[in-house]
């Protein structure tokens, strides 16, 4: 009985969020409903017992992604109301009300929903994250290591595109250069 | 009453028309990317769902490295936004129609 | 042996390939001499095959290829050289020859030179495998083959719009005859199962009367129009269009025999249907007759040579209708010597009078082209009929046969027709060469033709004039193949009265013709003139008005229906339906480029409309294929299963 309460409450948050980021002119507001929405959403990671997945979902999700967003909307200015031209909001909201109602016509068909088989079976008596750990270092080590690169690029390439005077190396320059490099900035302020 | 399977999944689909109606709605790339954003959360918990409901471990993980895209996705695209805001001066969507074919 | 055949057969399609490389080019000499030196290749081939039959050898059947093996119809590409094939064979390449070596002077100035020649030797290649072929369907390539290359070289001369009327107008006469032709095949393969000489002769006479009456009848039409026989037989005609070496081989010759030939092969079919042998040798003797009237007023000198061929094949079909396969085929041989002597005479004088035909305006010129003159006037005599030339030992034995078969109407008008040929033809001769000299009256400065010009009409001559000590080495090679029947009339009062009669007949119109022509007072008709304006005059010089009626009531109509169909129907149907698959492909394209408009937003409305396209043909997959046995049976029960 807990579960369903639990269940549908979080549900009613979380639809209530999105539907907040979605529809909302203030692009705060938006950004503010969207981090709640992804810490319901872990709620419902914790409720099906994937405990790790509901935790990297607080700490990547709504911290990593969240907190880069927010920095994004700092720097495009974005704080005001955002001025939108409006589609036609029929077929928006119809478009995705026919594909919702087919995913589920297609998922609650009896001929899909039969033939799951598992493939990794839960072990019964290990916590949630050392059966994940178990799994994750031994059938899915390659994609580990693939994500780990794809990680690293994403990184060198953020800061590539976003970085100022990338041709400079602070580092690598003596003492006296970057005095000179100051005073020649502070003498086009003045 | 007992939650089953498509309790879940009928939340999972709520949340991706939602996230649909927000791709197709907005005109400011920021604020298109947070509805993808719904949209792949609304994915984890239909992966997260059905490995719970079978007993099988393959869709928490498939939910695992789905995060750690999108946090990779979302690092390059802010990058490229960011490059072309510099350029343009503006990310609403009707005014960067360049590619008018 | 089989190589002679093969040698005979591919020279003249090397020589027209080998002449095809040049025809873009101007005139080349070598051309001309390679195409004539591998038609006498041809020639000889065809002699030492002559010299093999002659003496007794076995006819020769070589199967170069299938070329057709489709369920139950096998039709090979076979060749055979029997006496009937070999004394064709002759024929052609003797006259081919003779033709080839004059053509390299009368095309001397022309610009199609080497194309002439590519044609030409094309036209010869066909009519060797029509006369070579042993079945029904290589004698029909060949058939087809001569009808193009006639075409080919009727209109030779393409810029001028009568030449290329007058070839489209032989080649479609042509086509409704080969129409009838391919009928008759038809039902000769649908009641023998083959169409091999052979095998359709040795079941012939097992088939009905009335199939072999209708087979008869349908290769008949067929020989009408390649024949030009009455109602087929204006092409013939208006064929002088092209240059004379043309006329002189395939009008003369070869081509317009073809239909005899047909008639001669298929005489085993023949023979089980007397009436319509009969029928077959009363339209030849009216044809003979027709043709002469037409002639004895015609002022166009290659026409008047034309009808008297029109009037000779009658008398050839006269000799098959009544079964004399064998003396048809001897008319056949002799003719063509002496008719294409004539032809190339004629191309002599009118190069010497450059391009004119009228022979009223010509006059006197035996004392210039003293060499024409000798050859015109033998084969004239020839073509009368004259003791001992070739013509006599032909036909006077076609009389003769009109006469043992007791069809005394046909001898009659034969007869008749004896002695029109006579006067037309000297009336052409007395007014080319007798007279005085009209020529000057027109400022036309004539000269005789080159030296091997007439070296090369020499052979023609020396047949036309030997060819009747031929007849008895003929008739016994022919024999071996073809329905014997010596015609001897058993009266010989009555033969000795019959010759020197037809012989008294004939010189009598020979004298008359000379009497009103070769005098000194011809004068250039003008149409004033009393005779000019008779009745008859007109109905013959307007060959009785048949052209006219074949252009008002046929080709008219025709005409109008053809402007008919292309105009509402191509155009406005099926070219609009075309163009209109084209125009809504156009549109469509045109509609859809609005989708790329750059906006990502709108982009993004697109990629869900697809989404949602893709799931629900998942569901509808999906219901199918779980209801799939539910619906096999309405499907069944619609009956679309």
């Amino acid at each position: 009985m807990f579960e369903a309460i639990a269940f549908y409450l979080f549900a009613f948050l979380t639809i209530t969020m999105f539907v907040i980021t979605v529809t909302t002119s203030q692009a705060l507001y938006a950004l503010s409903a969207l981090a709640a929405g992804m810490i319901f959403i872990s709620a419902f990671f914790f409720i099906l017992g994937a405990d790790f997945l509901g935790v990297v979902q607080i700490i990547v999700y709504t911290g990593a992604v969240m907190a880069l967003y927010a920095f994004g909307m700092m720097f495009f200015d974005t704080t005001r109301e955002v001025k939108e031209k409006q589609g036609n909001k029929f077929i928006i909201t119809g478009l995705s009300a026919l594909a919702a109602v087919l995913v589920v016509v297609i998922v609650a068909a009896p001929m899909f929903a039969d033939n799951i088989r598992a493939l990794y079976p839960v072990i019964e008596g290990a916590g949630n994250t050392q059966t994940i750990g178990m799994v994750l270092f031994t059938k899915y080590l390659v994609p580990f290591e693939l994500a780990a690169v794809m990680l690293l690029v994403a990184m060198v390439a953020g800061i590539v595109l976003a970085g100022k005077k990338m041709d400079l190396s602070l580092t690598l320059m003596s003492a006296t250069e970057i005095d000179e490099m100051n005073q020649n900035m502070n003498k086009k302020v003045l | 009453m007992e939650i089953g399977l498509n309790h879940y999944l009928v939340l999972s689909t709520i949340l991706f028309a939602i996230g649909l109606v927000g791709v197709m709605r907005r005109k400011n790339l920021l604020l298109l990317f947070f509805a993808t954003e719904i949209l792949l959360n609304a994915v984890n918990i239909a992966f997260a769902a059905i490995s719970h409901y079978y007993g099988d471990l393959t869709g928490q993980m498939f939910a695992f490295f789905i995060i750690a895209i999108a946090a990779s996705e979302v690092a390059v695209g802010l990058g490229l936004l960011i490059v072309w805001y510099k350029r343009y001066g503006s990310i609403d969507l009707d005014q960067i129609s360049t590619m008018k074919g | 042996m089989e190589k002679y055949l093969y040698i005979a057969l591919f020279a003249p399609l090397v020589s027209s390939l080998f002449s095809a490389l040049f025809t873009a080019m101007p005139k080349k000499l070598f051309t001309g001499i390679v195409a004539s030196l591998l038609i006498f290749t041809a020639f000889v081939s065809s002699s030492v095959l002559l010299g093999h039959i002659l003496s007794g050898g076995e006819p020769i059947h070589v199967t170069m290829m299938t070329w057709m093996a489709t369920g139950n119809l096998y039709i090979p590409f076979g060749f055979v050289v029997d006496e009937v094939s070999v004394t064709m064979m002759m024929v052609v390449t003797l006259v081919s020859t003779v033709v080839h070596v004059y053509s390299i002077g009368y095309m001397d100035h022309d610009k199609g030179f080497n194309r002439f020649f590519s044609y030409l030797s094309a036209f010869v290649f066909s009519m060797m495998v029509l006369v070579m072929s042993d079945n029904f369907a290589g004698l029909f390539i060949g058939w087809e083959g001569v009808g193009l290359c006639s075409w080919l070289l009727i209109g030779f001369w393409f810029h001028k719009e009568s030449a290329t009327w007058a070839a489209n107008e032989a080649f479609i006469m042509n086509r409704i005859a080969d129409l009838g032709m391919l009928i008759g095949l038809f039902l000769i393969y649908w009641h023998t199962g083959s169409l091999q000489y052979d095998e359709v002769f040795a079941v012939a006479p097992t088939l009905e009367h009335s199939v072999l009456i209708m087979i008869g009848i349908f290769l008949f039409v067929g020989a009408m129009g390649k024949s030009a026989q009455f109602p087929l037989h204006t092409w013939l005609a208006d064929a002088m269009e092209g240059p004379t070496p043309v006329s002189a081989l395939i009008h003369a010759a070869t081509m317009v025999t073809a239909g005899v030939y047909l008639v001669i092969r298929a005489n085993p079919i023949y023979e089980l249907i007397p009436h319509m042998g009969l029928f077959i040798a009363s339209l030849g003797a009216f044809v003979a007759l027709f043709a002469a009237s037409m002639a004895l007023v015609n002022r166009d000198m290659k026409r008047i040579i034309a009808y008297s061929t029109l009037s000779q094949l009658g008398y050839m079909f006269a000799a098959a209708g009544l079964g004399a396969y064998w003396v048809a085929l001897f008319h056949l041989m002799a003719h063509a010597f002496f008719k294409a002597l004539l032809f190339l005479g004629a191309g002599n004088v009118m190069h010497a009078m450059h391009d004119e035909l009228d022979p009223f305006k010509m006059g006197g010129l035996k004392k210039i082209m003293k060499w024409t003159f000798i050859m015109m006037t033998i084969a004239s005599a020839a073509l009368a009929g004259i003791f001992p030339l070739a013509g006599f030992f032909s036909k006077d034995t076609i009389l003769n046969v009109a006469f043992v078969e007791h069809s005394y109407i046909i001898y009659g008008v034969l007869l008749f027709t004896a002695g029109l040929t006579a006067f037309y033809s000297f009336r052409l001769v007395a007014l080319i060469f007798h007279g005085e000299d009209r020529f000057k009256l027109f400022n036309i400065h004539p000269h005789e033709a080159y030296k091997y010009m007439l070296w090369a009409m020499s052979p023609l001559l020396i047949l036309a004039i030997i060819a009747g000590v031929f007849k008895e080495p003929f008739y016994e090679m022919i024999i071996e193949l073809l329905p014997a029947g010596e015609f001897e009339i058993h009266s010989h009062l009555i033969e000795w009265l019959m010759i020197i009669g037809t012989q008294a007949y004939v010189i009598l119109a020979i004298v008359y013709a000379y009497k009103k022509y070769a005098h000194n007072r011809i004068v250039v008709p003008d149409g004033t003139s009393k005779m000019e304006n008779s009745i008859f005059y007109k109905i013959l010089y307007n060959q009785y008005y048949i052209p006219y009626a074949y252009e008002e009531y046929f080709v008219k109509p025709y005409r109008e229906l053809s402007t008919l169909f292309w105009e509402k129907i191509d155009l406005k149907i099926v070219d609009a339906s075309v163009d209109g698959i084209a125009k809504c492909l156009y549109d469509a394209g045109d509609k859809t480029r609005n989708i790329q408009d750059g906006n990502l937003s709108t982009m993004l409305k697109w990629m869900v409309i697809g989404v949602v396209l893709l799931l629900s043909l998942a569901v509808i997959f999906g219901l199918v294929a779980q209801n799939s046995d539910k619906i096999m049976v309405i499907l069944s029960n619609v009956g679309v299963i």
